[in-house]
C-alpha cells in the first residue's frame, strides 16, 4: 500500500474542470514535484490532498492517505491530520504565519492541538526546531513577531511549524518563490537534508524546473489540470515526451548554459 | 556615443522609523555614490538580491524620487528639467506586475492613449495605438478589451506598448517577467530583444534573474547594499565573475541535472 494513492481525482469549480481526473501514487519516504504553469491545476491538486479546497469547489474521485479515504472525511477529521500527520509550508511566509503571535508559540501550536502538549513545554520544542532549521540565537527568534524576521528566517519558521509533529508527509508549494537565490539555495538545502533524515515524504510544487529536478525523485507535469508526463526526474531530462515538458527543459538548459563556464572553473 | 543618461555620485538615504521613545532614527544607505554612463543604444541589466538598491537606482533614473546627494543627468542636462514632459517622452518604463500598473477601468485603447495625451504628443493617436499594439503582437481588436480579460502576458504586452507609445529613447524595466511563466516569460523577452533591436532602443533591465539579464543586456552592474560590486560585459561577468557576491549569486543557482 502506498503512503497516498490519488485516482481520477477531479475538482470542479461550476461547470469548469480545474483539476480532470488524474492518478497518481506517493510511495513512503519518496520525493514528487508537480510543475506547471499558473493554472495548470497543480495547487488545486495539493489543496485537495489537504482537504483545503474552498467551499465552492465539487471533488469526485478518490484521495487515500495512510489507507484512509480523505474525501470521506468530516473538516474535523481533516483537521486532525493536517499538521500532523500532513505538515504544509507555503508560498509566502509573511501571509502564512500570525502576524499579532510571537513565532514560538505558532511553532508550539501544532503540538497543542495535536499532543494537547502545554504551550510552556511547547516552546521548549520550538526552541530545539528553531535549531534544526538552521535559526541563530533561538532565544531570541521564539519571542519575535513575524515581521522582525528575514524572509529566509520566516520560511525556516514555517518549516518549523510544519515538522513539529513529525509528519509522515511533508507538501511544500512554492516554499522558495519569495526568496532570494542565495537564501533559496539554504532553505531548499535544509528542507531536503530534515526529509531525508526523518524519512518522510515529500511533495514539492514549483514552476522552476531546476529546483525541482533538486528536489525530487520523479515529477508530475500538469497542463491545463491534466497530468501530461509523469516521469523520473533523470528520465524527464533525457527522454521528455510531451511537448510542455520538452519547451520547459529547453528554456531551463538555455539559461544553465550560461553559467557552465564559470562552473567549469570552480568544480 | 552619445550619453543619454549619467549619474554622477547618486546616492540615495532613507531615514527608518524611530524603533522606542526617544530613540534617534536610523538610516538606510539604499544606493551609495553611484556612477554610471549610459550611452544610445546600451543595453544595461541590474542584478542584486532584494534590499540591494536596484529598484531605488532605478526610480532615480526615472526621477521618480529625488536623491539625497549626487545627480542624474539626461542628455547632460541635470534632473529635474524646466520641461519634464519632455523627459518623460523620452524615458519610459515598464513594471513588474501588469495587474497592478494597468488601470482595471480603463480599455487597452484608453491605457495606451494616457501618455500620448499626458505628455502632449501630436498626430492621429489612434493610429499610432494600432501600430504599437501591433508592434507588441496584440491585435486592433484588444483595443475595447479591459486588462482582466487577458493573459499576464497579454497584460504586460499592454503595459509595453504603452511604454513605446511616445517613441521613447530608453526603455526601463523592473523585473518585467518575474510575475509570468515560463514559457510566456521566454515570449516576452523575446518581444522586448526584437522591439530594441529594431526601435534601437537604449534598455535599462532590472531583475534578480541572472538569466532574464543574460538574454537581453549586453553589459551588467552587480549591486549589493547599494554598491555596484562588479560591472562588465555580461558574458565576462557570468563566466568569470571576479566579485565573491558575484560567485555566491551564480552558485546558488539550482544546477540541471546532467549539467
Amino acid at each position: 500500500m502506498s503512503l497516498l494513492e490519488v485516482r481520477d481525482l477531479v475538482v470542479m469549480f461550476g461547470d469548469k474542470r480545474v483539476v480532470d481526473g488524474i492518478s497518481f501514487d506517493l510511495e513512503a519516504g519518496s520525493r514528487l514535484g508537480i510543475i506547471g504553469e499558473s493554472g495548470s491545476g497543480k495547487t488545486l491538486t495539493t489543496l485537495a490532498i489537504m482537504g483545503l479546497l474552498p467551499d465552492t469547489a465539487t471533488v469526485s474521485g478518490s484521495i487515500r492517505f495512510e489507507g484512509q479515504e480523505l474525501l470521506e472525511r468530516t473538516d474535523a477529521q481533516l483537521s486532525s491530520l493536517r499538521g500532523n500527520r500532513m505538515g504544509m509550508v507555503f508560498q509566502e511566509p509573511l501571509t502564512s504565519l500570525n502576524p499579532l503571535m510571537r513565532v514560538g508559540k505558532q511553532i508550539a501550536m501544532p503540538l497543542k492541538i495535536h499532543r494537547g502538549m502545554p504551550i510552556k513545554e511547547g516552546l521548549a520544542v520550538a526552541l530545539q526546531l528553531c535549531e534544526t532549521v538552521g535559526l541563530p540565537d533561538p532565544e531570541r527568534i521564539i519571542r519575535s513577531y513575524p515581521h522582525q524576521l528575514s524572509g529566509g528566517q520566516r520560511q525556516r519558521i514555517g518549516l518549523a511549524i510544519a515538522l513539529a509533529c513529525d509528519p509522515v508527509l511533508l507538501i511544500a508549494d512554492e516554499p522558495t518563490t519569495a526568496l532570494d537565490v542565495t537564501v533559496q539555495k539554504e532553505v531548499l538545502k535544509l528542507m531536503n537534508d530534515l526529509v531525508a533524515s526523518r524519512g518522510s515524504s515529500l511533495i514539492f510544487v514549483s514552476h522552476d524546473l531546476p529546483v525541482i529536478a533538486t528536489m525530487t525523485e520523479s515529477v508530475l507535469v500538469m497542463n491545463t489540470g491534466a497530468i501530461v508526463e509523469h516521469a523520473k526526474v533523470g528520465e524527464l531530462f533525457a527522454n521528455p515526451r510531451h511537448d510542455y515538458s520538452k519547451k520547459l527543459i529547453a528554456t531551463a538548459q538555455h539559461a544553465d548554459a550560461l553559467f557552465t563556464t564559470f562552473r567549469a572553473g570552480t568544480s | 556615443m552619445t550619453t543619454i543618461l549619467e549619474t554622477a555620485g547618486l546616492s540615495r538615504t532613507f531615514r527608518l522609523p524611530r524603533t522606542g521613545l526617544g530613540s534617534s532614527r536610523a538610516e538606510r544607505h539604499a544606493l551609495v555614490d553611484m556612477n554610471l554612463t549610459i550611452n544610445a543604444g546600451d543595453r544595461l541589466g541590474v542584478v542584486g538580491e532584494s534590499g540591494s538598491g536596484k529598484t531605488t537606482l532605478m526610480k532615480l533614473l526615472l526621477a521618480l524620487d529625488t536623491p539625497t546627494a549626487g545627480s542624474v543627468a539626461f542628455r547632460g542636462e541635470r534632473l529635474p528639467l524646466a520641461d519634464m514632459a519632455r523627459f518623460r517622452r523620452a524615458v519610459q518604463v515598464v513594471f513588474q506586475d501588469p495587474r497592478s500598473s494597468l488601470n482595471p477601468r480603463m480599455s487597452i485603447a484608453d491605457i495606451v492613449r494616457e501618455p500620448l495625451e499626458c505628455l502632449g504628443i501630436d498626430g492621429n493617436h489612434d493610429e499610432r495605438i494600432d501600430d504599437v499594439l501591433e508592434a507588441v503582437g496584440l491585435g486592433a481588436a484588444m483595443r475595447t478589451r479591459y486588462p482582466h480579460e487577458l493573459s499576464g502576458g497579454q497584460r504586460q504586452r499592454v503595459a509595453i506598448a504603452r511604454a513605446l507609445a511616445p517613441r521613447p529613447e530608453v526603455l526601463i524595466a523592473d523585473e518585467p517577467v518575474s510575475a509570468l511563466d515560463v514559457l510566456v516569460r521566454d515570449e516576452i523577452l523575446d518581444l522586448l530583444q526584437g522591439l530594441t533591436t529594431s526601435l534601437g532602443l537604449t534598455l535599462i533591465m532590472v531583475s534578480h534573474d541572472l538569466s532574464v539579464i543574460a538574454r537581453l543586456c549586453d553589459t551588467v552592474i552587480v549591486m549589493q547594499d547599494g554598491v555596484a560590486v562588479e560591472r562588465g560585459r555580461t558574458a565576462d561577468v557570468f563566466s568569470r565573475p571576479s566579485h565573491p557576491f558575484t560567485m555566491n549569486l551564480i552558485a546558488a543557482v539550482p544546477r540541471l541535472p546532467g549539467s
